[in-house]
């Protein structure tokens, strides 16, 4: 299941319906009512908007509980329980990605199925770092800030060659700062 | 109670206001269509229709945000005085020198990009303005920062004008809210909701003003001296502080113009209510303190702050949703409204205003921004409650004026053309954003992938019947606003 798909699909429905209560709305308008006619329509109008208050109060309490409860960033202080960390430094227009202990410019290799952190900073201006999975979508991004360390958590379940993009625009040359790491199965696959 | 008459009398547009007011509106679709006509060239320059040099890109699209901000900041205020001087007394001069003030600082920023190369985007992100790696000079920087000021100073100036008028009349802001019937006590059926939106534009927008001012100020240092260093953190939350007050105030302001008009179109009251003053001292709140949803991917922000973003803009959508559409739509049910410009505008901004309102709820949502944030869901959402929402309110207004000066509500044939052109184009348009979102193709890029370009095409062409039916609607204005004798004319029953 692609996350983004489902979002598309719950906005479409959520537009859709906004779109069909107004189409209604226009196929009335053609019909004017009486005196009688306008109180009785107020008084529905009342009762509806009561239960469409309801109805989005139940979901702001389960959609707040739903994407919060487990917090989707982690704690930013203090280390993660990653089994690799990889240092991230985007400067204009280039990223350099070293795993911790290892010295720097050398390929970067990861594994499926455990803990990544990611410590992102910028050494000029503000840039993105966005991680797009083999199928062309964002896996997961953070800010790239200078002066600060932001963290990502993050397990690939997927093998295959990762895209770093720079989401924040940063200058002359940022859709061109991308760079590339692979992920392999720790078996070797 | 805002009045049934189609054209009362304390809508005249004297001499003066008159003069004020075609400016504002001539200079607003004039700017507006320029504007349209950048972000054209961009979408086509992305698709590969057209080739524009990366430098040149990110100059126009300086130019598009900064531009179509300030501009839809310029047409909404015109839309707020023009009702709110029914009900208090405002000073011509502040409406004036704020469009004067808006003028010199559209030049600064127009110098500061077109010739001194400035091309750090709207938001003009710390310390991005002064690391330009030689794509614009600290010169450059400071002219479109100064711009800035003095668009900011003009429009503080016409609010602290406007707050002034509304404590006078009212005794104190909190009044004019309407924060005296919250709880109990007979709402005055007369308050006019006018005020109410106006007392709380004031207040969120010259906190924002004022914040905007404290980070331009420090930007400006920065130009001055870039040894000096600020906390990039603080300074983005600032800006979009103030950012994001400025771009909402100009919705709040423009759908003054539903409240006043579309009783009149439909025939039937419109009357304020407890639910109403209730969701606008709640907007109130929110509009100002619901900023950091802009900075959920900044993972250093504490923790209170994300949850706070994401909480209190799922709680905005409630005031949108419940209470201003419910309720525009609620007086048009079975009214026997005539479809006229005006009134098709009207109807339409309610759509903008609460289907955008759907996408941005989902972008405000801390584990979808982790996906969402930065591709072009985001430009898809705005534009979408800004050129279907906010434009369609300030366009009815202005279309509502030119029927005062023609006896009737404008509804010409080249208006029923004009009009489902500008929807089709729209819907075409910010749809074609939307859809490259979720295929997260990356915002704010001059070269796009060739799998993305599908999407660049699909928003081209949309943008292309956007800004011809802009065309028509700017030649339709002017030639309405201008030609039209303003006293000729009796006040006319509602529809």
């Amino acid at each position: 299941m692609v996350y983004q798909n489902v979002v598309w699909v719950i906005a479409l429905v959520g537009m859709g319906l906004v779109a069909l209560g107004f189409l209604y709305i226009i196929s009335q308008v053609g019909r004017p009512a009486d005196a009688d006619a306008v109180r009785g329509i107020n008084r529905r109008s009342a009762r509806w908007r009561l239960t469409l208050f309801i109805i989005l109060l139940l979901g702001f309490l389960g959609a707040s509980y739903g994407t919060l409860h487990s917090f989707p960033i982690p704690a930013q202080s203090g280390p993660l329980a990653a089994s690799q960390v990889v240092n991230v430094v985007g400067r204009q227009w280039s990223w350099q990605m070293s795993i911790e202990g290892q010295p720097a410019g050398d390929t970067l290799h990861l594994v499926t199925g455990s803990p990544v952190e990611f410590r992102v900073t910028s050494a000029d201006v503000n840039h993105g770092f966005a991680i797009y999975a083999p199928d062309g979508r964002i896996a997961i991004q953070t800010q790239a800030m200078p002066g600060f360390d932001n963290k990502i958590l993050y397990t690939f379940t997927a093998p295959g060659k990762y895209m770093v993009r720079c989401l924040e625009y940063c200058g002359l040359g940022h859709a061109p700062m991308v760079t590339e790491f692979d992920v392999t199965n720790p078996t070797g696959g | 109670m805002a009045t049934m008459t189609m054209y009362p009398d304390d809508e005249r547009l004297p001499r003066g206001e008159r003069a004020a007011f075609n400016l504002y509106a001539v200079s607003a679709v004039v700017l507006f269509v320029l504007m349209m006509l950048i972000g054209l060239v961009m979408r086509t320059a992305q698709g590969e229709w057209m080739s524009v040099p990366p430098n040149l890109f990110y100059q126009l699209l300086s130019m598009h945000g900064a531009g179509m901000v300030g501009t839809m900041g310029m047409v909404t205020t015109a839309v707020m005085w023009f009702f709110l001087r029914k009900y208090v007394k405002l000073h011509l001069w502040a409406f004036l020198a704020n469009y004067l003030l808006f003028l010199l600082g559209a030049l600064c920023i127009i110098g500061a990009v077109f010739l001194g190369g400035y091309a750090a985007l709207w938001t003009f992100l710390y310390p991005l303005p002064v690391h330009a790696m030689a794509m614009w000079s600290g010169g450059a920087a400071a002219w479109f920062l100064v711009g800035y000021l003095l668009i900011g100073v003009g429009m503080l100036l016409f609010y602290l004008d406007a707050a002034w008028a509304i404590i006078q009349r009212f005794g104190n802001l909190g009044r004019a809210l309407g924060l005296q019937w919250l709880f109990g006590g007979e709402i005055d059926p007369n308050h006019p909701k006018a005020v109410v939106a106006s007392t709380m534009v004031i207040i969120a927008n010259v906190l924002g003003i004022l914040a905007g001012a404290v980070v331009l100020v420090l930007s400006l240092i920065d130009v001055a001296d870039p040894q000096i260093a600020f906390n990039a953190l603080v300074m983005k939350n600032l800006i979009y502080w103030f950012g994001h007050m400025y771009i909402n105030a100009t919705i709040y302001m423009a759908v003054i113009a539903v409240y006043e008009l579309l009783p009149r179109y439909t025939g039937r009251p419109y009357p304020i209510s407890r639910p109403f003053l209730w969701s606008w001292a709640a907007s109130c709140v929110f509009v100002i303190v619901v900023f950091p949803h802009h900075l959920l991917m900044d993972y250093a922000q504490p923790r209170w702050l994300a949850i706070m973003g994401q909480i209190v803009s799922y709680g905005a959508g409630f005031s949108v949703f419940l209470i201003t559409a419910w309720g525009a739509l609620t007086n048009i049910h079975r009214s026997g409204m005539r479809w006229t410009m005006p009134s098709r505008l009207m109807v339409l901004a309610m759509f903008g205003w609460a289907a955008g309102i759907v996408p941005a709820i989902l972008d405000g949502t801390i584990a979808i921004n982790r996906v969402m944030h930065n591709t072009q869901w985001v430009p898809g959402h705005f534009h979408f409650y800004l050129l279907l929402g906010v434009l369609p309110m300030a366009l009815a207004l202005i279309y509502h004026v030119i029927g005062s000066r023609e006896h009737a509500p404008p509804n010409s044939g080249a208006d029923r053309i004009g009009f489902p052109l500008y929807l089709l184009g729209g819907l075409i348009f910010t749809f074609a954003f939307l859809d490259a979102g979720h295929l997260s193709v990356a915002r704010r890029m001059a070269t796009h992938l060739p799998e993305w370009q599908g999407t660049d095409h699909m928003g081209a062409i949309g943008a292309l019947l956007v800004v011809l039916a802009m065309l028509y609607f700017m030649a339709r204005i002017a030639l309405g606003l201008l030609r039209a004798n303003p006293d000729a004319r009796a006040a006319h029953p509602a529809r």
